[in-house]
């Protein structure tokens, strides 16, 4: 029998398994910080300290959180269905870290004579395979929510569920007319578009402020919390988990708010690229360093925005949620969607 | 052996386990956790074919919608094993004979069908840009054609729903 041989380009895999797990990596810290920066952010605005025990300013305190819900006691419910009681959490992991691939964290850096993309997959489908994975999100709630055996976890399931769904199709309008004025899918290619010319925020306003609100909704952040109500389910899809587990639910709801941030500074607000980025006189190398900061200001920009909104606005009723989506935001997203095909139309003729 | 090709059989042999799956596992949740693995192996196989869209529109519609759907009016109906109503023994008979005849004819139509090999270099036509072209270009009537059934339906499904 002849040994199998296998064509791979070795440093091709090593470069892609390194970037991956540097992204994965970042995401969790910034994650990790933002439970950080939350505490801090209600103490501020509640007149607070916030946590400020632990280490200098309270800086460790993520990690005192963190070793506290890897020790406390894991429970899982008699009558629930073990294996998808675990699964659950798992997927809304899996479905949060996934979507990191396609966004492009910042330009070519060269090293060592090797263009080095900083971008895991620069794929022409890179937005709907955001979309995509929003939906598979969805499991992990609903997952979750059914195999606790508890109806308040299973209505909040549904209510996950429906908001999540709800909430895409305005987003998917939006981002239409965005398409209709990039002409490609590819984030990439939306990034070096608003480098040369203007971000795509000047030019729709309207579209932007669907996505935000949608965004909101897709993370389940306040206003839009009601899958987790405290006050009328007692928790909501995660009321029977403990320790790591609930952790895990937790945490992906930063990682969410994390990729979420990012996206909104890619598609509106022109991502890696900066004003007068071309003409400082820098070596590329720099530039894209310098790109990457900016990129990640942008993002901590809109993650402060996400806070500061929580410790502000009231949570909405269900059916006020419903119908903001359905009644609201549709029409307006259609319309959007027509004025920017008629500019268009009237540009070209 | 390349890897596109080990990762096909990895792809197909998840999709084949998972579809057994839906069939074989008693609890009707777990088949439709099997189904959603075996949509998103087949998905898989769109991504080896350099079909990206075609792959991605999969995930949302099957994956993200679809079986999200299944899934909601399966937990809410809380089905199991037990509470399930037994089938009677002359309809198991009759699913068997008539799946063993469907099996048959198409056995008999496929045999002597010839399988033209995939193309190793890959095709461009399944991304975003060149398919939506010649979809507007080449069968922009039939396009159109189903964009107005689709609304029927819609209209269709608000006004049930408004009664």
């Amino acid at each position: 029998m002849t040994l199998l041989t296998i064509a791979i380009d070795w440093a091709f895999v090593i470069e892609k398994i390194l970037l991956i797990s540097a992204v994965l990596g970042v995401s969790l810290l910034i994650a990790m910080y933002e439970t950080y920066g939350e505490r801090k952010v209600a103490a501020w605005i509640q007149d607070r300290r916030g946590p400020n025990r632990a280490g200098p300013f309270g800086i460790l305190q993520p990690l005192a959180d963190g070793g506290k819900l890897f020790f406390k006691e894991e429970i899982i419910p008699a009558t629930a269905n073990r294996f998808l009681f675990i699964l659950g959490p798992s997927i809304a992991m899996l479905a949060a870290c996934l979507t990191s691939a396609v966004i492009p964290w910042g330009d070519v850096l060269t090293i060592a004579g090797r263009q080095i993309s900083l971008q895991v997959a620069d794929v022409n489908i890179g937005v709907l395979w955001i979309i995509a994975v929003l939906g598979m999100g969805v499991y992990g709630i609903m997952i979750g929510g059914w195999a606790s055996n508890n109806k308040f976890s299973l209505l909040a399931a549904c209510r996950g569920a429906s908001q999540v769904i709800s909430y895409e199709l305005p987003m998917g309008l939006a981002l239409i007319a965005l398409f209709m004025i990039s002409g490609s899918l590819s984030l990439k290619d939306i990034v070096e578009q608003q480098r040369d010319g203007v971000w795509f925020v000047l030019l729709q306003p309207l579209g932007f402020l669907i996505f935000l609100i949608c965004a909101f909704a897709e993370c389940n952040r306040t206003p839009f919390d009601l899958p987790e109500a405290e006050n009328e389910l007692n928790g909501g899809y995660h009321l029977e988990y403990s320790s790591m587990k609930l952790g895990f639910y937790l945490f992906a709801e930063y990682i969410n708010m994390f990729i979420s941030s990012a996206l909104m500074a890619t598609l509106y607000f022109g991502g890696y690229s900066f004003p007068f980025m071309d003409s400082l006189g820098l070596s590329p190398n720099m530039v894209t360093i310098l790109g990457i900061i900016a990129l990640f200001l942008k993002t901590f920009i809109f993650i402060f925005f996400f806070m500061w909104v929580r410790w502000t606005i009231p949570r909405f009723r269900y059916d006020q949620l419903m119908k903001l989506g359905w009644n609201v935001l549709i029409p307006l997203a259609l319309l959007n969607m027509l004025v920017t095909g008629a500019v268009i139309l009237y540009r070209q003729g | 052996m390349g890897i596109q090709q080990i990762i096909f059989i990895v792809l197909s042999a998840i999709a084949i386990a998972a579809a057994l799956g839906v069939i074989l596992s008693r609890n009707p949740v777990n088949s439709v956790l099997c189904m959603i693995t075996c949509f998103v192996a087949i998905a898989g196989h769109y991504i080896m074919l350099n079909a990206q869209f075609l792959f991605v529109v999969h995930l949302i519609v099957y994956t993200g919608a679809i079986m999200v759907l299944f899934l909601f009016v399966l937990m809410m109906m809380n089905l199991n094993a037990e509470i399930e109503p037994q089938k009677r023994n002359w309809l198991k008979y009759a699913g068997a004979i008539s799946g063993g005849a469907l099996l048959l004819v198409l056995v008999a139509a496929l045999r002597d069908a010839s399988m033209p090999a995939i193309q190793s270099t890959s095709t461009e036509i399944g991304l975003v840009a060149n398919l939506g072209k010649t979809l507007f270009t080449s069968y922009v009537v039939p396009f159109e054609l189903s964009s107005v059934l689709f609304l029927s339906a819609m209209v269709g499904a608000v006004v049930i729903g408004k009664k």
